[in-house]
């Protein structure tokens, strides 16, 4: 960086070039990134480094709800090896929260505390050990306060406020203070239709709080620059929304924060919130040295949001002949201390709580709460997940009691092209929820007793307990269960959603190269090879540069909501086609009095040549961008969106839905209460497959993020404390390779064609309907009704 | 204090390394190869697995003061360890079945120095190769570890079943993929080590 | 923080005995972790890896002598006829990669209820060898050594030398309850052993009470039972009104808590759910060897 003296820190993203592929979109091409992380050579945001680097640490609360009375910092300021101690009093603008939507979130704490491990001060030492003694040695004085941890306390009529005098947008609407949002959805009526039900069931539900689970740990490294601003290298989701929440509060302007996507280990909402991107920045310019900080697993925990925890109350009535009549709910999520995403979450849980199932009549709500609990927001699927783990137990109810096939009766019910949502909003692309169940439920069944398979000898690695040899088949009993969700696509309720591309097409070494540029957060999920093909089957070329993501381009939106193949996939689309007429309009020029077709025909970019529609070759390439290059960089917007009504929850809030359905085979060892999923099948619509190894990829890892909620992920807050007992890996389990089964992958391609290349956001659809599968299962195993998930043994044993 | 030990080949010595530093923050932050990686901390995901005298073990747990004189081989390395073994077994298969390198082994082995640094000369090994091709690889974060959990097991086991890969990557968590693919890459490995015999 | 590095057993016990509170470290999959995660600063931290006699077992006439560090994957692979309920157990530990560092003396030195070691020593009988370097050494049998939640019957100067382990007389067994199908601490565990040769069961229960555990009443009434009615002798099925109240008494002689990786009820119920299976795997095990051998003599 031309103001920036410093050497370039190990670590910093490079370009990555893919060669010799011809592949564009539809093709299964290979990661661009791959031999990078097989060889270890890809940086991740925690193996920046620098020379002279100093470490930050965090210290966080150890209450969840306090006063501070007093900080002293004296012991550890005078350590040998200290560089800087910082609090509240050190922050330097005006400006001392951030926040997603809500900037209620302080960057160290001012004079309280909400929740168990919030950070309050940083030092920044020469050793990471050095760093951590210090921030033991800083003293605080805590006065506790009483605890906000769910629905009735946090309504109770003496209930402490989280936030006092709230000014934000949600604040004039909302009917508690302790309320971030609610969001009801009123159509048709249900006291007219419940009339008309011949049955009637009800549940309550509950969801535990998961965790994203990302492997790479919150990292970064801030370097300061001579101009007084600072280069941030750092791992997230969305570089410009960090960007506009960092600059603030570091008193800078934002050109002054130049942020470069590091290697990210995963994210899953996750790192949708600003995790240590400020406390790295403040460091590094009160000490002048580049500060890195890296969580360890323990911080990780208190260290970025999770998925909200919600309690969820359902109603639906059904006539004799299976016609569902009416739906109520009302879903209570708990956002913890801090708004992040809850009022979105509770957008997309009240306008998807009816699930993918035509029902005229509803009254809905949805509210999340403010808590003592630890702040949750966005994680995979957000919303959608928890309504549709509810909503489906009460599929199976209905069809119980109405003698049904669980299967048959969804379809009977199933939405289509055309249904009317609860908003009032027209599903106009293809929904195919019906064919979707088909699909798994034609599925031939995995045999019985495989664990028998091998020989004489149960393999128990196939049994409920693995290799803890619980069981060699006593009390082992099958169940299968089907489920089937709807999830949106995109930013939603009048959000103004785009995504920027910037592309540049130039002759190097004689060939045509594309390079693209975006500030997309590649997190895993292969958006740079879709962007590498969409720039070849666009412009024709067989080489395609991605250059690393950073704010040095336009924003793209976060990796999240299932959109960047969409969003910033089509923003790559459009630029491409912007450069390609560029590039065509220059061919016009150069050799137009050649041939008269480049003023007739249709003109396309192919194999590195310009070519008519009718194949015939005008030109190379090469010779057309000979001494010249092409760069453009255009924004792309999807088809606007409204605002839900605040009353009656009525608008065009969503772009687009998708929808997966999955059928779950289990075993459960009835008599200890433990579970082997066999087989986890799936259908999805994704519209378009631009790179079918990746779409498969996607669906079974957020299907196994479903079977982990299923059976074994929870963050558990003790409610006396609201203080996370399970914060390591040792304790928050996650599914192992033996906890996984087969998945086998059913991929439809009905095209939306409101969408680039007609796809839909797939990522986040098959979190939503494993879950409920692997419980509905669960169920016709044990007979149980299991209205919690994760489902723990002592449910399963009445222990 | 002062630790000596081999790496990928190459000698190393780190200076003022704190008594309670692991072997993986020494890889990580005094050696410059951070290949293997730092998600738990706790033996918990096995993201960190490296070879201490031949055997995986995760680095994580290994106190940096207990490698002094041993050999270490971390997934930057994995390409000419690989070829090495290759050389000593040509085709890689071992009908013997007894095809696993002794420590013995594993400590005459030397990688050219230039080679074990940064993977880049020595191409790749067959099962990073299949990681790439079979989809296996999304973040990324947890396959150092797999690679080098995998690439034993084909080293012990040239044909495994199901269960045994499973078994054998039991101690590596992924987050992205659900292992689908990651069963599919070692499955791949094999059988073109198997073409290759 | 100091890092002793003993070359030999005798430096070992020296340094020991200069420091006391020096905190041995073999595999250091439990010594780590707690540095890892800022659990635990030892002053000084004492590494045994080079004492290669720690990492090797002799198989003797009656008995194993197992070195602390043997590696769970060396037990598994090569101890499985003598120690089958140590090397089921050997098998269950955290992950392969754990499994080949971490060995039975972290186990014992630790002394945390969850070991998985812990309930396969108990049904075996093993004796613990320990050795101080002013006091020489002293075997500590398996039920005394275990004192209190992580607390064992060490000095401040011993350290673990070797493991004694009968080898197996008859069949063993070993169960662990863990909410994952692999890497799981124990939620609770169950190891049962046979001794035809003494006609006598012992059981060890992991994780359900402040230690490790024998369930003695359960053992009593089982090897009455099986006594009386000649089982030892005529190989009949175990009757569903003994096994039923074998885990009965097993479930009782827990003293379980809640804690997040289980209800005290749960670990109750399930002690005695595998201490039926356990007891019924042992048991068509001996019969089925029974006759085996019968035939074999015929």
């Amino acid at each position: 960086m031309a103001q920036n003296t410093r050497t370039t820190p190990a670590g910093t993203p490079t370009n990555v070039t893919q060669n010799h592929t011809k592949g564009g979109i539809g093709e299964s091409t290979l990661r661009p990134d791959g031999t990078l992380k097989v060889t270890g050579e890809f940086a991740y945001s925690s193996d920046m480094w620098h020379e002279d680097m100093l470490w930050g640490q965090t210290l966080r609360s150890t209450v969840a709800h306090a006063l501070i009375e007093n900080i002293d910092i004296s012991e550890a300021v005078a350590m040998p090896g200290v560089y800087a101690v910082l609090t509240y009093d050190d922050l330097p603008a005006k400006m001392k929260n951030y926040g997603l939507e809500i900037q209620d979130t302080p960057v160290l704490a001012n004079g309280r505390v909400r929740h168990h491990g919030e950070p309050v001060a940083l030092v920044a030492a020469d050793h990471p050990e050095t760093a951590r003694r210090a921030a033991a040695k800083i003293k605080i004085d805590y006065k506790e306060l009483p605890l906000v941890t769910d629905e009735a306390s946090a309504l109770a009529p003496d209930a402490p406020l989280i936030h006092e005098g709230r000014d934000d947008h949600h604040s004039g609407h909302v009917p508690h203070p302790n309320i971030v949002h609610r969001q009801p959805i009123i159509r048709g009526n249900v006291a007219e239709a419940r009339k008309r039900a011949d049955v009637i069931v009800e549940g309550e539900y509950t969801f535990g709080m998961q965790d994203q689970a990302f492997l790479g740990p919150e990292s970064g490294l801030a370097v300061p620059a001579e101009d007084g601003g600072v280069d941030l290298y750092v791992a997230t989701q969305w570089l410009h929304s960090d960007l506009q929440q960092i600059a603030p509060v570091l008193g800078l302007p934002p050109e002054k924060v130049r942020m470069t996507l590091s290697g990210v280990g995963g994210a899953f909402g996750g790192r949708e919130d600003i995790s240590m991107q400020i406390h790295a920045c403040l460091l590094a310019l009160r000490t002048g040295k580049p500060v890195k900080i890296v969580y360890n697993r323990f911080e990780s925990f208190f260290g970025h949001v999770h998925r909200h925890p919600a309690k969820l109350y359902y109603e639906h009535g059904a006539t004799k002949d299976g016609k569902i009549t009416h739906m109520k709910c009302k879903i209570v999520l708990d956002g913890g201390a801090y708004a992040s995403a809850s009022p979105a979450v509770v957008g997309n849980a009240s306008s998807l709580s009816v699930g993918p199932y035509v029902i005229d009549d509803v009254d809905i709500e949805a509210i999340a709460l403010y808590s003592n609990n630890p702040p949750c927001g966005a994680m995979r699927g957000f919303g959608a997940v928890q309504a549709c783990f509810a909503y489906e137990a009460q599929m199976d109810k209905l069809a119980a009691k109405l003698g049904m096939d669980p299967v048959e009766f969804r379809q009977l019910n199933a939405m289509e092209q055309g249904t009317i949502m609860p908003t009032g909003q027209v599903v106009d692309s293809p929904a195919p929820v019906a064919e979707l169940l088909r699909r798994v439920k034609a599925r031939p069944l995995p045999p019985e007793q495989q664990w028998l398979a091998a020989g004489e000898e149960a393999d128990v690695r196939a049994l409920p307990g693995g290799l803890s040899n619980t069981t060699h088949g006593e009390g082992v009993v099958r169940g299968i269960g089907y489920a089937v969700g709807i999830k949106n696509v995109g930013f939603s309720e009048g959000f103004d959603d785009y995504s920027t591309a910037r592309v540049r097409l130039e002759v190097i070494n004689g060939e045509p190269v594309a390079m693209v540029h975006t500030a997309m957060a590649e997190v895993g999920q292969g958006g740079v090879t879709v962007h590498a093909q969409i720039a070849r089957t666009e412009l024709g070329v067989t080489q395609v540069t991605i250059h690393p993501a950073d704010t040095q381009v336009g924003s793209a939106g976060s990796t999240s909501a299932s959109r960047q193949t969409y969003m910033t996939g089509g923003a790559v689309k459009n630029t491409c086609e912007a450069v390609r007429a560029k590039a065509l309009e220059l061919g016009r020029r150069k050799f137009g009095s050649y041939h008269p077709a480049w003023a007739t025909a249709e003109l396309l970019l192919e194999g590195g040549k310009v070519v008519t529609d009718g194949g015939e070759v005008l030109a190379d390439l090469a010779d057309v961008l000979e001494g010249e290059a092409i760069d453009e960089e255009l924004e792309f917007r999807h088809r606007p969106t409204q605002a839900f009504d605040l009353v009656t929850g009525q608008g065009n809030g969503h772009v687009q839905y998708t929808f997966a359905a999955h059928r779950a085979v289990v075993e459960v060892d009835t008599e200890l209460g433990l579970v082997k999923v066999v087989e986890l099948a799936t259908a999805q619509d994704v519209g378009k497959a631009l790179n079918m190894l990746s779409v498969v990829g996607q669906i079974q890892g957020g299907t196994t993020q479903g079977l982990g909620v299923a059976v074994m992920e929870e963050i558990i807050v003790d409610p006396k404390t609201a203080k996370v007992r399970n914060p390591s890996f040792t304790d928050y389990l996650i599914p192992t390779i033996l906890d996984t089964p087969t998945i086998p992958v059913d991929v439809l391609e009905l095209a939306d064609p409101n969408a680039p290349y007609g796809l839909r956001g797939l990522g986040e659809a098959p979190t939503l309907s494993s879950t409920p599968a692997v419980l509905a299962a669960i169920r016709a195993a044990t007979g149980l009704e299991l209205n919690k998930t994760p489902v723990r043994p002592e449910h399963l044993t009445g222990t | 204090m002062r630790v000596n030990f081999t790496v990928n080949g190459r000698k190393q010595e780190a200076d003022d390394v704190w008594e309670g530093e692991s072997l993986l923050y020494v890889l990580r932050e005094r050696m410059g190869l951070p290949g293997s990686k730092n998600a738990c901390e706790q033996g918990e995901c096995g993201s960190c697995t490296v070879r201490l005298d031949g055997v995986p073990v995760c680095s994580c747990l290994v106190a940096a003061g207990q490698v002094e004189g041993r050999e270490v081989v971390t997934v930057e390395g994995l390409a000419d360890y690989a070829a090495h073994r290759t050389d000593a077994h040509p085709g890689g298969g071992c009908a013997s079945g007894a095809c696993g390198t002794s420590i013995d082994a594993a400590k005459r082995w030397q990688a050219k120095p230039q080679d074990g640094q940064t993977g880049e000369a020595g191409g790749l090994s067959p099962i990073q190769q299949a990681f790439i091709d079979a989809g296996a690889v999304q973040c990324g974060f947890c396959t150092p570890g797999l690679l080098v959990a995998a690439d034993e097991l084909l080293e012990r086991n040239s044909e495994p079943s199901d269960a045994d890969i499973r078994e054998a990557l039991s101690g590596n968590l992924c987050r992205c993929t659900g292992y689908e693919k990651i069963l599919d890459a070692v499955r791949l490995a094999a059988a073109r080590q198997e073409e290759a015999v | 923080m100091d890092f002793l590095r003993p070359a030999s057993w005798e430096e070992a016990l020296a340094a020991k005995a200069e420091h006391p509170t020096a905190v041995p470290i073999a595999g250091g999959t439990d010594v780590m972790v707690e540095i890892n995660f800022d659990h635990r600063r030892p002053e000084y931290l004492l590494d045994l890896n080079r004492i290669s006699e720690l990492a090797q077992w002799e198989v003797g006439q009656d008995s194993v002598r197992l070195g602390p560090s043997v590696p769970y994957t060396k037990i598994m692979e090569n101890l499985r006829t003598e120690l089958p309920g140590l090397a089921l157990a050997s098998h269950t530990v955290a992950s392969p990669q754990i499994r080949n560092r971490g060995g039975v003396g972290g186990n014992l030195g630790c002394a945390s209820p969850a070991g998985d070691a812990h309930p396969s020593l108990l049904s075996s009988g093993a004796d613990v060898e320990v050795e101080s370097q002013a006091r020489g050494v002293r075997l500590i049998p398996i039920d005394e050594f275990y004192k209190g939640v992580k607390r064992n019957a060490l000095e401040a100067d011993e350290l673990i030398k070797a493991v004694h382990i009968p080898k197996a007389d008859g069949p063993q067994q070993f169960s662990k309850v863990g909410t994952r199908n692999a890497m799981v601490i124990a939620v609770c565990a169950f190891g049962l052993a046979l001794h035809p040769e003494t006609r006598t069961v012992r059981t060890g229960i992991g994780s359900a009470a402040p230690t490790p555990i024998r369930a003695k009443a359960a053992e009593e009434f089982l090897n009455a039972a099986l006594e009386e009615g000649g089982f030892w002798d005529n190989g009949k099925i175990i009757t569903p009104s003994i096994a039923k109240q074998f885990a009965t008494l097993a479930s009782g002689a827990c003293n379980p808590i809640d804690d997040v990786r289980g209800t005290a009820n749960y670990r109750r119920h399930a002690v005695g759910v595998m201490a039926r299976r356990t007891l019924m795997w042992t048991w068509e095990s001996y019969r089925g060897d029974n006759g085996r051998t019968l035939e074999g003599a015929a």
